[in-house]
């Protein structure tokens, strides 16, 4: 059996399961959002529910138009504040505590490697970087595991992605998951799981991998997965709050398809306006003029992002009239990026510094782009309005890559900025 | 159970950003959210369309968010079901769930055109065009989705099934 196989297997209560076999697992955590929940909350009442199934599994992250853009955002986070209040949630994180859910749960060891995790919001595929099997689900479905504990999935096929080669300078773990997308489209791993496999993401550190798994969804798969090894278990070590379970996939497991890739000729990638597949080598991109950077997001808002941006915006300047807006994840990256010294070099680079909050990666605040305006983001999606008025335009990029095209204000590489 | 109305088209990968912008997500009200049912796709969707009406989509219908908003939607709208070439996964699930009636047929994208008149027999999965007098067959519901649609979605099945309901 492949690792995605034995997880479902192992939550099934079965001894092993096959791909399009439909089966009741149970999840070991279940989360929303303040966009999600407050459908969820409002179906677990309808049905006449009194308590959710388990106080510590069920996680309300109000992240994504919080801190409270405007009143009925306000009005959304409340009822998760409520909710949590009266259900007396261990894992509620209010404004001040809360971070971008997807590099929230890892960091705080609330998902571990061998869970099934179901989330309400669509990256929530981010966790399979852990070796979890990890997948989201829309309001109804988290409504129900809040009840039941459980949810049901048709075990998908999986398809094996090998990276080999050498990794070239500026090719980060973003530029190894756009150049995917690109490779086999928005739907080349529809209902899928992605298995990334390979001596490269062997070698690969534990924020490129959450990368990674992350854009999953954005090639239609119903989750991405890495096997755990030693980086797993050194990240998990001292956060986990409960025990991990560490999955390997079998060497005789089946896979749909199976899919090489050489690593040493990739150049850091840019997704043009406005599919994730839309991918292009830095060097093929031409001369396209930006208005607005974001370093950010449940994709590329952790410390080792940080670092890249910082080491490319160290002693430069953001260029006249571009905004680069630079969003930590959570509290402990920001805290980090502080002792570090990185929110220093991006103040003395012109950059705003903003509390953790999805905000401007699908446009709800902080960030918002107008008519005709273009944004390099490390975000996830650049789908028509994503970012604001639905004449605007978002080009995905690496945060290496970001940083060094709000220096130029159009879309440039590192090269061109750090000697 | 059948459904009748006009046919409105749509292309490849209609993500749900599209199908309810996320500056409209900081409500969950239906009302709300049917007034900007695909505004990002057509804005004139809403004007144009009657209760009844049906969207027909080329591939990956729904991809991108969770957001169940977006089928919220377009039920809301008063569509009364949505064919597609194929659609993302979490899109299909969330239809089941909250009760949406969708059906995949890659020939129907293909035979039917705007404005086309087309009934839908959501039982047999047989979709006619009226106006050509062509006809085409949806791929089979499976049966764990059979049920939870029988038991009238997600929750009213979780209901049932805990003695509640």
């Amino acid at each position: 059996m492949t690792i995605t196989e034995k997880i479902l297997a192992a939550h099934a209560g079965l001894d092993r399961v096959e791909p399009g076999q439909i089966v009741s697992v149970k999840v070991d955590v279940a989360l929303g959002n303040d966009i999600t929940a407050p459908i969820a909350i409002r179906e677990f009442r309808r049905i006449g529910a009194e308590r959710v199934f388990d106080r510590s599994r069920v996680v309300l992250v109000p992240d994504h138009f919080a801190p409270n853009k405007d009143i009925a955002s306000a009005e959304q986070c409340k009822v998760l504040r409520e909710f949590a209040r009266e259900q007396d949630l261990d894992h509620y994180f209010e404004t001040g505590e809360m971070g971008v859910e997807h590099a929230l749960l890892p960091e705080q060891g609330i998902v571990v490697p061998g869970d099934v995790v179901i989330g309400a919001d669509s990256h929530t595929c981010t966790y399979g970087a852990l070796g979890a099997f990890s997948t989201g689900v829309g309001s109804t479905d988290l409504a129900a595991a809040m009840v039941t504990g459980e949810a049901w999935f048709k075990v998908p096929e999986s398809i094996k992605f090998v990276y080999r080669g050498e990794l070239p300078p500026w090719v980060e773990g973003k530029d190894l998951i756009l150049y995917t997308i690109g490779l086999i489209g928005v739907d080349g791993a529809l209902y899928r799981a992605m298995e990334f496999t390979g001596p490269v993401i062997e070698r690969l550190g534990m924020d490129d991998r959450l990368t990674m798994a992350n854009m999953a969804i954005e090639a239609g798969g119903k989750n991405g997965i890495i096997a755990p090894d030693a980086t797993t278990r050194a990240y998990v070590e001292g956060r986990a709050k409960r025990p991990p379970v560490y999955y390997r996939s079998d060497p005789d497991a089946r896979y749909a398809e199976v899919i090489e890739i050489d690593v040493g000729r990739i150049r850091p990638q840019v997704a043009f306006p406005h599919l994730p597949s839309n991918t292009r080598a830095i060097d093929d991109v031409g001369e396209v003029p930006i208005d607005q950077v974001v370093i950010g997001s449940c994709t590329n808002g952790r410390i080792e992002d940080l670092r890249r941006a910082a080491r490319v915006l160290r002693e430069q300047r953001v260029a006249k009239y571009v905004r680069c807006i630079v969003i930590p994840a959570t509290q402990e990256i920001y805290r980090q990026a502080m002792r570090e010294g990185l929110l220093e070099v991006f103040l003395d680079a012109g950059c705003a510094v903003s509390t953790p909050t999805c905000g401007p990666c699908l446009g709800g605040h902080m960030g918002i782009l107008a008519k005709g305006e273009r944004a390099v983001a490390t975000t996830n999606r650049n789908f028509v309005g994503r970012m604001g008025h639905p004449e605007s335009e978002v080009y995905l990029a690496s945060p290496s890559v970001a940083a060094a095209s709000a220096v130029k204000g159009r879309i440039a590489s590192p090269e061109e900025v750090v000697a | 159970m059948k459904f009748r109305g006009r046919v409105w088209k749509f292309g490849p990968d209609i993500d749900t950003d599209r199908i309810i912008p996320a500056r409209y997500l900081n409500t969950s009200d239906p009302a709300e959210l049917a007034k900007h049912c695909m505004e990002d796709a057509d804005p004139e969707f809403v004007a144009k369309m009657r209760p009844g009406d049906i969207i027909l989509a080329d591939k990956n219908f729904g991809c991108g968010s969770s957001r169940e908003h977006a089928p919220i939607a377009i039920k809301a709208a008063g569509v009364s079901c949505v064919i597609a070439r194929s659609f993302a996964r979490i899109f299909y699930r969330n239809a089941f769930n909250m009760g949406l009636p969708i059906f995949e047929c890659p020939e129907a994208f293909d035979g039917i055109e705007e404005g086309d008149e087309v009934e839908v027999d959501a039982g047999t999965g047989r979709i006619r065009n009226l106006t050509r007098g062509t006809e085409f067959r949806a791929a089979p519901i499976p049966p764990f989705m059979q049920e939870l649609i029988a038991d009238g979605g997600l929750m009213a099945h979780i209901a049932k099934r805990a003695g509640k309901g």
